[in-house]
């Protein structure tokens, strides 16, 4: 078997056991790239030697006795988490030189537990995207139909994971960026409940909804990770003391009598038949492993994305003020004073996706508009969560798609912002209820594009995805990627 | 569409945002602020009487800091960043008082 | 006739705490350091960096309002006031509108007009910005942000008060209640504590209020009289001239002694407040509230009163002794270490207050320890110094807290009670001042003042008064 197929787990068995260093792990990735990096463009950045010299330091503490679940495993990191000394550019000019003096706190713990970081991985500029096409430095494409987007924010991340040019990968996921890419690349993502990851050096989209995430190969993976990168972090006043984070204790293949809910809603009108058909073949797969799978009507789901661009467009106004070329990244060569400075600084720093969130979010802001438009989208989300709390009072798992499609193709949906935010449909709900969402493969569609399932919990229930997901993994069989 | 947003609106947001936006980039914005609007006044259908705006999802409240130094000087990590510095100090285009 | 018009004024007062960091992260509030060397990610609002509440600030916070009579409120949040300025480096400040920590208080006033009572509408926590240093030589502007973060309450007044007496009477009051607290040593000079003043006129007897301005750079009680009579006179000049007053922020430039509007088209005034989703509610509890009652110190009125009652000292001297905590605090050490009130008292309420005003320094400023005035006193008493080495080792004493047993014996400044010693000088002065001796006897009685004044050079200042006296009266 390729060193390249190998799960993340698998690696750092064979690391461990010394049939592989984390070096040759490494200059394995590294040669993928240069082979793929031309063809898909995950990466931003990419620190060859640093992640030489980081795998050889690694694997001499792994010599010297070190153990951890992913030691000398190499990993990806979105561009939008700070990773001291490495260039964070959240895919933006307004950022295109900016080199942090700190690393995120995820990081951080992926760093303490062995993990080998290769670079940063492409996304939609300040994650505000679903395709990686707003990104300042150029398109990702899709592994498995170069034509198509990997999705995203998190486009260049699941892209990596899935072209085989790393292991696995962390992501952020705000309104889905972890879970439409990772259906569009055919990869398993979590959006863990909110707070359980540090958000201590994540750059801000939308503070509230915000949450770092594992991209990768299965789900064994995604449990190892997530138990890495959960930490209580007294920096980040939103993060929550858990006790539960042994992820990999609900590796189990039982899922009888779980209840599972399909949402009417998330299978009528606007969902692919392809997708549809899927979709409800894993539930039908999942009935058959024991699960109790039933029909029941979630309310409010249109209500989702109105709500959701409303309250990340707000925050996203005030989170992105900061950059005013000033104390770092880009400053414009000619300007007449402080406030032209300001004007041209941002404008040529950020691109028209970025700006249009900023100009609508400054707008419901604005005096005589903030409780019109503001407090009534924090109201809505006040109902969001009570229907999402009356539906786990009968269900441990919510089951139904990420995206209404497979990947669009490149260029198709730039052009009509309202057709692209309701491609989120079926993510952005659980950003805005805080619960945590799981996203893995169930099926390809007549393109050879990978379709996504979606299994969604009550708040701190990850271990119930976790079980859900790898029981209908087993029974599914192997998902390879695409490139591996 | 249902609302029309005017010169004078996009003009005042710009100034909010700090963002100078180019005619053309000013008509697409307008044409885009009012579509989203349009589809944000889709929310006016839900009866919201009585319920309390939720900021946070979950009731985590009294995280606190002890009143202890924990920095050190950090000057030159602070500024490696900046587009302009002298003296230790961030440079910008002259403020009037 | 001329039109009679009545000044309304509320105050925005902000006072800086006195906690040892800032209040969203963990650098140094002190004075003095280099430009941004007391700074970090959060307060300089690097990329990814997250506020973190400091609990002393709530706590000082909710000590101030309870000892305005406030109401604290049980929740509160942080929200952002969003405005781009260099000195504000998230372009944001984390303040508090929708849910202030204290409500609805008021504290009492004095003036020679009586007693009334300033509303408080409401007490916040914020954070303060940087300072912007203007270099002539490359016509930028330079950002230091030391002061970025270091925490701030603002005390916004109701528009009870109708002129300047008024105003600083309750200054004066927030300034003892604070100070009492130990919340914020409150000097205006350093900025420590600063007072916009909000100010409308409106005809004598109209009910409803004028348009009001806001002024700001006010750094002394001084340059807060003159603005408010400034402010007043400029807007009724207008609405004599039929104009009307524009709702403006207006800054004072006090060497000209005029104000000017400070708003410009890139000033939207409109600051998108929102909670801050990076900071969670404060909820307080019960115990929470009891835990800083508990710990609030006898203010200014009760500690008034009970000096009336304990101690033998004029009214007036109490005034001043408890019109500082700083020397309040002094005294009652002083006098628990046995020393006699008056004695005290008349330390602080002479030499201390005379030196303070020859040297520019405040009553906060004051370092000699209650041990040592206490030693100090009992020199005296014991006659072992006289009383004019004792102003010189005060003064010693005052300028670097020392231990004046330890100084009189260096530099030996014990009184000489040796009488032959004495009997001796005496004679020598005697013999040297013929005249005076002569002026005396012819009935001069000042001559003796003299004569002490030569005998007390001669014996370097150690002698004893009265002993000098008894001898000269017997020899001459």
């Amino acid at each position: 078997m390729g060193l390249l197929n190998r799960t993340a787990v698998e690696l750092a068995a064979a690391i461990r056991k010394g049939e592989v260093t984390a070096i040759e792990a490494t200059k394995a990735v590294l040669t993928q790239m240069e082979e793929k990096e031309d063809k898909y463009h995950c990466y931003v950045t990419v620190d060859k030697e640093g992640a030489l010299a980081r795998a050889q330091a690694v694997q001499k503490k792994i010599e010297e006795g070190f153990e951890s679940p992913l030691a000398g495993v190499p990993v990806a990191i979105k561009d939008n988490m700070c990773t001291e000394g490495m260039l964070t550019t959240c895919s933006s000019k307004i950022l295109g030189n900016f080199i942090p003096t700190f690393s995120s706190e995820a990081v951080l713990n992926l760093e303490r537990a062995g993990a080998v970081i290769l670079g940063k991985t492409n996304m939609d500029e300040f994650a505000m995207g679903s395709t990686t096409e707003t990104s300042a430095f150029g398109v990702t494409k899709n592994p498995w139909n170069t034509d198509h987007v990997p999705g995203g924010s998190s486009g260049g991340s699941a892209a990596a994971v899935a072209a085989g040019e790393c292991f696995y990968a962390l992501g952020s996921d705000t309104g889905g960026s972890i879970r439409q890419p990772a259906s569009f690349c055919g990869v398993v993502g979590l959006k863990p409940t909110y707070g359980t990851v540090s958000r201590y050096g994540l750059i801000a989209y939308g503070s509230s909804l915000d949450q770092i995430g594992p991209l990768c190969k299965d789900v064994t993976d995604c449990a190892t990770v997530m138990e890495v990168i959960s930490s209580y972090d007294e920096k980040d006043s939103t993060s929550i003391k858990r006790e539960d984070t042994d992820f990999t204790s609900a590796l189990k293949e039982d899922v009888k009598g779980m209840r599972i809910g399909l949402p009417r809603d998330y299978f009528g009108e606007g969902l692919d038949s392809e997708v549809k058909g899927a979709v409800l073949k894993a539930a039908e797969t999942l009935r058959e492993k024991g699960a109790v799978v039933e029909e029941f009507d979630l309310s409010l789901v249109e209500y989702a994305i109105p709500t959701y661009y409303t309250i990340a467009a707000a925050e996203a106004s005030s989170n992105l003020e900061r950059f005013d070329g000033i104390k770092y990244g880009y400053r414009t060569e000619n300007y007449e004073g402080l406030h032209n400075m300001y004007k041209k600084s941002r404008s040529e720093g950020f691109g028209p996706e970025v700006k249009r969130r900023i100009m609508l979010g400054s707008f419901v802001l604005s005096s005589g508009y903030y409780d019109a438009y503001y407090l009534k989208a924090l109201r809505v989300k006040a109902l969001i969560k009570k229907a999402f709390d009356e539906a786990f009072a009968k269900y441990d798992v919510i089951l139904g798609p990420v995206a209404p499609t497979t990947a669009p193709k490149l260029g198709e949906s730039l052009s009509d912002p309202i057709k692209m935010y309701l491609g989120d449909i079926y993510t952005i709900s659980i950003n805005l209820a805080g619960l945590p969402g799981l996203s893995m493969p169930c099926g390809m569609d007549f393109k050879g594009l990978p379709i996504g399932l979606q299994l969604i919990g009550d708040c701190f229930q990850e271990k119930k995805l976790i079980q859900t997901a790898y029981t209908y993994e087993k029974a599914r069989g192997v998902f390879g990627g695409k490139e591996a | 569409m249902a609302n029309i947003i005017s010169d004078e609106t996009i003009e005042y947001v710009g100034i909010l945002a700090k963002l100078e936006l180019s005619p053309e980039e000013k008509e697409q914005a307008k044409k885009d602020m009012g579509s989203m609007l349009d589809y944000i006044d889709k929310l006016g259908e839900l009866d919201t009487e009585g319920v309390e705006p939720m900021s946070h999802v979950f009731p985590v409240k009294n995280v606190f800091r002890e009143d202890i130094v924990t920095n050190g000087d950090m000057r030159e990590d602070i500024l490696k960043n900046a587009p302009g510095q002298k003296d230790g100090m961030f440079v910008v285009p002259r403020t009037f008082e | 006739m001329a039109k009679q018009y009545e000044t309304v004024i509320g105050l925005e007062v902000h006072v800086e705490l006195a906690t040892k960091t800032k209040i969203f992260c963990g650098c140094s509030t002190a004075f003095g350091g280099e430009p941004n060397t007391h700074t970090c990610p959060v307060c300089t609002g690097m990329p990814g960096s997250l506020p973190v509440l400091n609990k002393q600030v709530l706590e000082y916070a909710v000590a101030v309002g309870l000892a305005t009579n406030c109401t604290i409120s049980r929740y509160c949040k942080f929200d952002r006031k969003n405005y781009f300025y260099p000195d504000n480096p998230q372009n944001y400040q984390i303040s508090q509108l929708y849910l202030p920590i204290c409500q609805n208080g008021r504290v009492e006033i004095e003036t020679e007009e009586g007693k009334k009572f300033v509303g408080i509408h409401e007490i916040h926590m914020e954070e303060d910005a940087g300072k912007l240093i203007h270099d002539e030589w490359d016509d930028c502007s330079l950002v230091d942000y030391n002061r970025s973060g270091v925490p701030l309450i603002e005390i916004v007044s109701e528009p009870d008060m109708r002129n300047a007496q008024e105003v600083i009477a309750y200054l004066e009051k927030l300034r003892m209640i604070i100070q009492y607290l130990g919340a914020s040593d409150c000097k205006l000079q350093e900025g420590s504590m600063r007072a916009d003043v909000n100010l409308s006129v409106r005809e004598a007897g109209a009910k409803e209020f004028g348009t009001r301005t806001e002024m700001k750079n006010l750094n002394s009680f001084r340059a807060i009289a003159r603005a408010i009579e400034g402010e007043r006179e400029r807007q009724i000049d207008l609405l004599e001239e039929g104009k009307k007053v524009v709702q403006e922020t207006r800054r004072w430039d006090d060497g000209k002694g005029e104000s000017y509007a400070m708003r410009s088209k890139e000033d939207a005034q409109d600051y998108r407040y929102f909670p801050d989703p990076d900071l969670v509610p404060v909820v307080l509890s019960d115990a929470f509230l009891a835990a800083i009652r508990e710990k609030q110190p006898e203010f200014r009125e009760d500690k008034m009163r009970r000096y009336k009652e304990e101690f033998d000292i004029p009214e007036y001297d109490i005034e001043i002794i408890t019109g500082s905590k700083h020397m309040a605090d002094i005294f009652e050490a002083t006098v628990a270490l046995g020393s006699q009130p008056k004695k005290v008292s008349n330390w602080l309420m002479g030499e201390t207050l005379r030196l303070l005003k020859e040297k520019g320094m405040d009553s906060e400023d004051v370092r000699f320890s209650p041990e040592n005035l206490a030693k100090l006193i009992s020199l005296v008493d014991a006659k072992a110094i006289n009383g004019s080495v004792a102003k010189e080792v005060f003064e010693a004493m005052f300028a670097q807290d020392m231990d004046p047993e330890k100084y009189v014996e260096e530099h030996g400044l014990k009184t000489v009670n040796d009488e032959g010693a004495l009997r001796r000088t005496v004679e020598e002065v005697l013999a040297k001042n013929p005249q005076s001796v002569e002026d005396y006897r012819n009935g001069k009685e000042k001559a003796i003042g003299f004569l002490v004044g030569q005998t007390m050079k001669a014996m370097k200042g150690k002698a004893d008064p009265g002993m000098v006296n008894k001898l000269l009266k017997e020899l001459l």
